[in-house]
């Protein structure tokens, strides 16, 4: 058994982070402990969604299978003359690629610059960010109504949705982000760029970003999310998007299969970003 | 403990390790990183199964105990303090543990913590205290539930130079107060020798030489041990008859028995010394000075002798007089040396290619 | 010296033309202008309002409608709802983040869980809503719950269902934050699993959990579409109740009340968040 050199103390092969250097008892009653968690975790998740999924299949008569619903996300039209949900689907698309993009040109480049150049701000920051998730939709709807009518001004669109969307999606987007940015010893790489001529563009862009690949991926998966879910506000403020127009088939028609059709629908759009994300997350090297 | 092994994977760890402490001594495991220096402590703390072996402390067999029910106390590398305690609590916590009178728990966490010196700071959370006054309310907290064993797994790595002088000798000296029996681990040689009863130098896995400091630095038991411990030069070396002519030296051997032929010699620095100042002689030893390190009290001087270059260390007035560029002669004193022939089974040689 | 200057103050150096730079928390500003039009404003516009009359004066008849005792049935549904509901996504949270933790840091199990959680946590709404019907409701495919149309514990199952992914999302840090070390040193000083909890690892993670159910009820207070799309015929909380008042043709008078009934929202969900905001200190102190 010739011995082989390891790389340092830690062992490679070897069970990684907590459970390095635990007795084999203790390791295997934690992993017992761990399986049934998710087990039952797991089952808490996936059955209403599969619920969801099987009434989507659901045909005329309860216990037959259908694929109408799934059909009719393309062509229904309720019979108040409401636009077809094929619209609403699209709109709360691009709402999502919008709300996205600009959350990302808003947030990144200030994180990184707070996080450089003006410390005193990032508590500032991170409570501001932190903020939307507890003042009630409800609430800001109320007080957006009159900032929401000067914007009909300048476009009717559901599109303008967009504004407040990204609102709502910071304190998801901004835990990711700032997970990321935690990782990565921003200070030390900027100044290394810095010495080599780079501009605060150039370090922000070609330097921090590239490192933060991960946290980015996952901050646009949220905010999708969270397009994808939003009811309240486009509710309040008259707009039709996915869900809205999801609630009022549901008033209109509550039998309607095509809800649960497009719901899964989202849902397993949602998931299958997840997919692409892990799949698109690169492996880095020795970390720290 | 006896035989010893642990495996992580495709990675041995520890091969058959075997080690046996003497009551009230101090052994220092060392060695470079990856050796098991600290894989061997945290067996014996009791913190990681051993594959194969026994660990048997004061006659009883500990190895399936689990690390709660052995009477070691340990001293982590950093960040051990509890940070929602201040030092009296997180020293009497064994204590409490132990369900002792909290009236007698916080006079025996007084005591360690005068013991080390720090009873002025005994109401401080770890957070307003530095990193080596937080080590001496680790060792402490680890001396205050009398165990049997005290175990330091690089206590003073993660300190500043000076703390971590001041600290070592302090340590000692209450290693020796209290009679506990101690393993130490250290990659830090200087540490270890300053201190220890006993050396254990380590290499993958295994103990190359567990002796006395002085054994290790002057008889070292293979080249692994003179190379890691202290300085070397190595020179080309012929032997013949019990004795190694070095660069013109003849050089007694430390070790018998070593056939014929083509060697190399592994020479100290401080055996090499100045023959003479000369500016026009040749000679195997003659060479010109590139570097002179200035140590304090010492200096190293590196000579470029034409086809390999050798380190004297010479007081630092006798280096003074051999600026860069100047030529000098050199001669080794006749000290017993540890040679290597390039075809030995340790691949010597090949492994020092790194 | 000059570079020193300028790290210090936080201004660029300035060029050889000595033209004077702007200061750094200027490019922080599209960010903070952002934020303050679309969350501070219209919060500040509901605050505002619920002291105005229709006429457009100064009132404090907003505020003392918010005495009576229908109102107050509200407050305490919302009450109710949220402390169930975050007490159970916290407590069940917990223990899902733990396993999530003390697993492979790298590995597929933790990073898909985030990424569930990330999704879920705001899954929520109509599709949630009618996913539950479908599973536990009067046609359910599982089993019918009897209970399922009962306040508060049928709609708190659902809320559940994205309360538990928010806390991992929250709590997971903190967990990450025990050392190694801590562990390991009691065990050595001779502590049992239980002993290690109670003494060392529970205190320290109290204020992150705590801190985090405050997250969960505050979300919880302000959630609106998943209970009204439980639900729609009776408002229990508050938010329901902002909802049925502005939506009644009653009159004029009944949007100050909407508003007064914000700024309630307002005022308690502020009180939260200062909780939180103080626990998270003390927990970052610990567990960094």
């Amino acid at each position: 058994m010739a011995p082989v050199t390891a790389v340092g103390e830690t062992p490679l092969a070897a069970p990684a982070g907590r459970q390095a250097g635990m007795q084999a008892g203790r390791r295997r009653r934690l992993n017992a402990f761990r399986y049934v968690v998710f087990t039952v975790f797991g089952l808490f998740f996936a059955l209403p969604l599969l619920a969801m999924a099987r009434f989507s299949l659901e045909g005329a008569k309860l216990g037959t299978w259908s694929v109408t619903a799934w059909r009719q996300i393309a062509s229904y039209t309720s019979s108040e003359g409401i636009p077809p949900l094929i619209s609403a689907v699209e709109i709360t698309l691009e709402l999502a690629v919008i709300t996205s993009a600009v959350m990302l040109v808003l947030v990144v480049p200030t994180m990184i610059w707070i996080r450089l150049r003006v410390r005193w701000l990032a508590r500032a920051m991170e409570f501001l960010c932190l903020l939307p998730l507890t003042i009630p939709p409800i609430v800001l709807v109320v007080g957006l109504g009159p900032i929401y009518d000067k914007i009909a001004h300048l476009s009717l669109s559901a599109l303008m949705l967009f504004w407040v969307y990204v609102i709502l999606a910071l304190p998801y987007a901004y835990r990711a982000l700032a997970a990321g940015l935690s990782t990565i010893d921003a200070t030390t790489l900027s100044e290394a760029a810095r010495s080599l001529g780079a501009s605060w563009f150039g370090v922000i862009v070609r330097v921090i970003v590239p490192n933060m690949w991960d946290a980015i991926l996952n901050a646009l998966l949220l905010t999708c999310a969270l397009v994808l879910g939003e009811f309240t506000i486009a509710f309040f403020l008259l707009y039709v998007n996915l869900q809205v127009e999801l609630y009022s088939i549901s008033r209109n028609t509550p039998d309607a299969g095509v809800i649960f059709s497009t719901s899964t629908a989202s849902l397993l759009f949602a998931f299958a970003l997840l997919l692409i994300l892990s799949f698109a997350r690169r492996r880095r090297g020795i970390r720290g | 403990m006896e035989g010893l092994s642990r495996r992580y994977g495709a990675v041995v760890a520890l091969d058959h390790l075997d080690l046996t402490v003497q009551s009230g001594e101090l052994v220092a495991l060392l060695g470079p990183s990856g050796c098991g220096k600290t894989t061997t402590l945290r067996l014996l703390a009791g913190l990681e199964d051993t594959d194969t072996g026994h660990i048997i402390v004061g006659g009883k067999d500990i190895t399936r105990l689990p690390a709660s029910k052995r009477d070691m106390g340990m001293v982590f590398q950093a960040y051990s303090l509890f940070p929602h305690m201040t030092a009296r609590q997180n020293v009497a916590f064994g204590l409490r543990l132990r369900r002792v009178a909290a009236a007698q728990r916080d006079k025996r966490a007084m005591e360690m913590l005068e013991l080390v010196g720090l009873s002025a700071q005994a109401d401080r959370y770890p957070n307003q205290i530095s990193g080596g006054q937080q080590q001496r309310v680790a060792l402490a907290r680890a001396l205050a539930i009398e165990p049997q064993v005290l175990l330091l797994d690089e206590p003073l790595s993660a300190l500043d130079a000076k703390v971590r002088a001041q600290l070592r000798d302090q340590i000692r000296r209450i290693q020796l107060e209290v009679g506990i029996t101690t393993l130490f681990v250290t990659h830090d040689q200087e540490e270890a020798l300053a201190i220890a009863d006993r050396v254990g130098v380590m290499k993958e896995g295994r103990i190359e030489q567990l002796a006395p400091p002085t054994d290790v630095y002057s008889r070292p038991a293979t080249s692994f041990v003179a190379e890691f411990v202290g300085l070397s030069n190595r020179l080309t070396g012929d032997v013949s008859g019990g004795q190694v002519t070095v660069r013109g030296c003849t050089l007694p051997l430390m070790e018998s028995g070593v056939p014929d032929g083509q060697v190399v010699a592994l020479v100290r620095p401080e055996a090499v010394t100045l023959a003479s100042h000369t500016s026009a002689e040749s000679g195997p030893l003659v060479g010109t000075v590139i570097a002179v390190t200035f140590l304090g009290a010492t200096s190293r001087v590196t000579v470029d002798l034409g086809d390999t270059t050798i380190m004297a260390q010479l007081t630092t007035s006798d280096a003074s007089a051999l600026p860069a560029g100047s030529r000098v002669a050199l001669t080794i004193r006749p000290d017993p040396v540890l040679v290597s022939s390039s075809s030995s089974p340790d691949g010597l040689v090949a492994e020092e290619e790194e | 010296m000059a570079v020193a200057a300028a790290t210090q103050t936080g201004v660029r150096p300035s060029r050889a033309g000595r033209r004077p730079s702007a200061p750094s928390w200027v490019g922080t500003v599209p960010f903070f202008g952002y934020v303050a039009v679309f969350l501070l404003l219209p919060t500040g516009i509901v605050i505002w309002d619920a002291f105005k009359n229709p006429a457009g004066k100064f009132t404090l008849s907003g505020l003392t409608a918010l005495g009576n005792a229908q109102v107050r049935g509200f407050f305490i549904g919302s009450f109710k709802l949220s402390l169930v509901s975050s007490l159970i996504g916290a407590v069940f949270g917990a223990i899902l983040a733990y396993a999530v933790a003390s697993g492979n840091p790298d590995g597929v199990v933790r990073r898909l869980y985030l990424c569930v959680s990330g999704v879920l946590a705001q899954f929520g709404g109509v599709t949630l809503a009618f996913a539950f019907l479908v599973l536990i409701g009067p046609v359910g495919l599982l089993f019918h719950a009897g209970w399922y149309f009962s306040f508060p514990w049928g709609i708190t199952v659902i809320y559940a269902y994205f309360q538990i992914p928010l806390m991992v999302l929250v709590f997971l840090p903190a967990i990450d934050g025990l050392r190694v070390q801590w562990r390991e040193a009691s065990e050595s000083l001779g502590s049992s699993a239980w002993q290690y909890w109670r003494y060392v690892g529970g205190p320290l993670l109290m204020p992150a959990f705590l801190g985090a159910l405050l997250l969960l009820f505050a979300n919880a207070l302000s959630a609106y579409a998943t209970i009204q799309a439980w639900e729609d015929a009776i408002p229990y909380t508050v938010p329901q109740q902002i909802y049925t008042s502005m939506s009644s043709e009653v009159g004029l008078a009944n949007i100050n009340y909407a508003d007064a009934l914000a700024l309630g929202m307002v005022v308690l969900v502020a009180i939260v968040m200062t909780g939180y905001a103080l626990l998270q200190r003390r927990a970052a102190r610990w567990l960094r």
